[in-house]
């Protein structure tokens, strides 16, 4: 019995090792200076890097958490402070079914809405569309979180005279931040590797581009062109370009782990 | 012992408290002296929180519940529409059964939690209150040099007696304790019980309690609690030794509850 759980566990370890080895062994080769400062080369010449990539990931994912985080948590914070109204019953229901709907829906929503509309493809709708994908996830942690607050805290803020918005804020949110930031930051770390909602509104682009409402280029776009093209060093970014992106979601994830040490050590 | 015609600081006339439709508290009327401890007991049950929480108008915070009847604070009805909720518990202040010390605040930032929601006040006021109000829950001692750790490290008695601090913090009139030392040793329980002679220098105090040793220790009147009704009220030392009603005498002398 305990050899079959270990056998499992084992299994579930394993692909992740398996990617960060794959990666590596294919990708650290390429990643050198060049690789964060330049442009890709023409097809045929060697070398290259993909900082147009890493600036437009960048933006396009900062300006998604600028939006999808404040939104989020507000509404996490509403519907767990008011579980049992209809407006927090059919948040919940709504932020669920948007956490299950395939991220290439939404950028075909995005595309139909921002890029149709406009007639040209953006940075812009790219971060719009990430933003709609990092809403409900952000939501649904903040709700968890903020549930988790015991309710004598709340009685004791309010038995102190606290109007009830500084109960929320000050008792409540305060005692769930640190729950709250690593939801927020896993979100983003997924929100990073999406692919399919960029191809219909970011793009991708050549060129190194900080205009949000111009084509911009994405790390998972270049793993996407470049890993499918036809050339050897066009292979190589991609491999590479994944590697960052992996250690990207690594290190937000560990990140995410920092934030959630509280500023007093848990009662010994 | 102030002069026995001393007016009461809380009166309570028919006050019946209701989750939903049902009534768990019915009908009590019952005055409350200032500066002295006044004990609510009776089993399980028999409503005794819930009066208490219709005293700082806490009981209406939960979803269905509300509160009918008179409750006077210094002859004011704290149930008029004009009532300021935040104020009216400034006045009243609550300690509850389990500590509930603010985790991500520091033990100076728990005690000073009340004052600040009351209005600015310049550091040094707002230093030497907290400190008073440490002094007066016999916290100051213990917790001086680590004024900024973290208020979670206490023991469950030095919590407690943290959220003492902080109700007094403000200055109430009067301190609603419900079952203080339920969750506490028989240490901690000790130095509550001896605070509370000290507390009620400053404050009226009422006590809910399911521990009758304690009520007859610390408590100058007892009021008996039975099913939603006052059975019975008068200075402690008669309520334990020669109960008028039936029921008290039943239940002082551990014969149900």
């Amino acid at each position: 019995m305990v050899g079959l759980l270990l056998l499992c566990v084992a299994l579930a370890v394993l692909p992740l090792l398996a990617i960060l080895g794959t990666l590596v062994v294919k990708g650290a080769s390429s990643i050198n200076l060049a690789f964060f400062t330049q442009l890709p080369k023409p097809p045929g010449e060697a070398g290259g890097g993909v900082v147009h990539a890493i600036v437009g990931t960048l933006l396009m994912v900062g300006t998604a958490a600028l939006i999808g985080m404040p939104v989020g948590i507000a509404a996490g914070i509403l519907t767990a402070e008011w579980q049992g109204s209809r407006l927090a019953i059919v948040t919940r229901f709504i932020a669920d079914v948007l956490n299950g709907t395939p991220s290439i829906v939404v950028g075909v929503f995005a595309w139909t809405w921002i890029v149709a509309t406009q007639k040209h493809f953006s940075g812009f709708a790219g971060s719009a569309a990430l933003a709609v994908l990092m809403i409900p996830m952000v939501l649904r942690t903040t709700e968890e979180m903020v549930k988790l607050v015991p309710n004598s805290l709340r009685e004791a803020a309010l038995a102190l005279g606290f109007p009830r918005w500084r109960t929320t804020l000050l008792v409540v949110v305060r005692s769930g931040l640190p729950g709250i930031v690593t939801g927020s930051l896993l979100a983003v770390a997924r929100i990073a590797g999406e692919t399919a909602p960029l191809l219909f509104t970011a793009l991708g682009s050549q060129y190194l581009n900080v205009n949000l409402n111009r084509p911009m280029a994405a790390l998972p776009l270049v793993v996407f062109t470049y890993g499918l093209g036809p050339y050897e060093d066009w292979h190589r970014l991609a491999w590479a370009t994944s590697l960052v992106l992996i250690l990207v979601v690594l290190v937000l994830s560990i990140a995410a782990r920092f934030a959630t040490r509280r500023r007093f050590d848990a009662p010994r | 012992m102030p002069p026995a015609e001393a007016p009461p600081r809380v009166r309570t006339r028919n006050v019946t408290a209701w989750y939903g439709k049902n009534a768990a508290v019915r009908d009590v009327s019952l005055d409350f002296s200032p500066n002295q401890v006044h004990a609510l007991i009776g089993p399980s049950g028999c409503g005794k929180t819930t009066f208490l929480r219709c005293l700082n108008r806490m009981h209406e915070e939960i979803p269905g519940a509300h509160a009918d009847g008179l409750v006077l604070l210094d002859g004011e009805d704290i149930y008029a529409r004009q009532v300021d909720l935040r104020r009216l518990r400034r006045r009243v202040g609550m300690v509850f059964q389990k500590p509930t010390v603010f985790p991500t605040m520091s033990i100076f930032d728990n005690v000073a939690a009340g004052l600040r929601s009351n209005g600015r006040l310049d550091r040094r006021t707002l230093t030497s209150r907290v400190e008073r109000a440490l002094q007066v829950a016999a916290l100051w001692d213990e917790v001086k040099d680590r004024l900024r750790g973290s208020a979670t490290a206490l023991s469950g008695g030095q919590q407690q007696r943290l959220c003492i601090a902080r109700t007094v913090a403000p200055e109430p009139e009067v301190v609603l304790l419900d079952e203080p030392t339920a969750s506490l040793d028989p240490q901690g329980t000790q130095r509550i019980e001896e605070l509370l002679f000290q507390l009620k220098q400053r404050f009226t105090i009422i006590i809910v309690t399911h521990n009758m040793q304690q009520a007859a220790r610390v408590s100058d009147t007892t009021s008996f609690f039975y099913l939603g009704e006052l059975i019975e009220t008068g200075p402690t030392r008669r309520m334990f030794t020669a109960p008028e009603q039936e029921k008290t005498e039943a239940y002082i002398t551990g014969r149900f509850g």
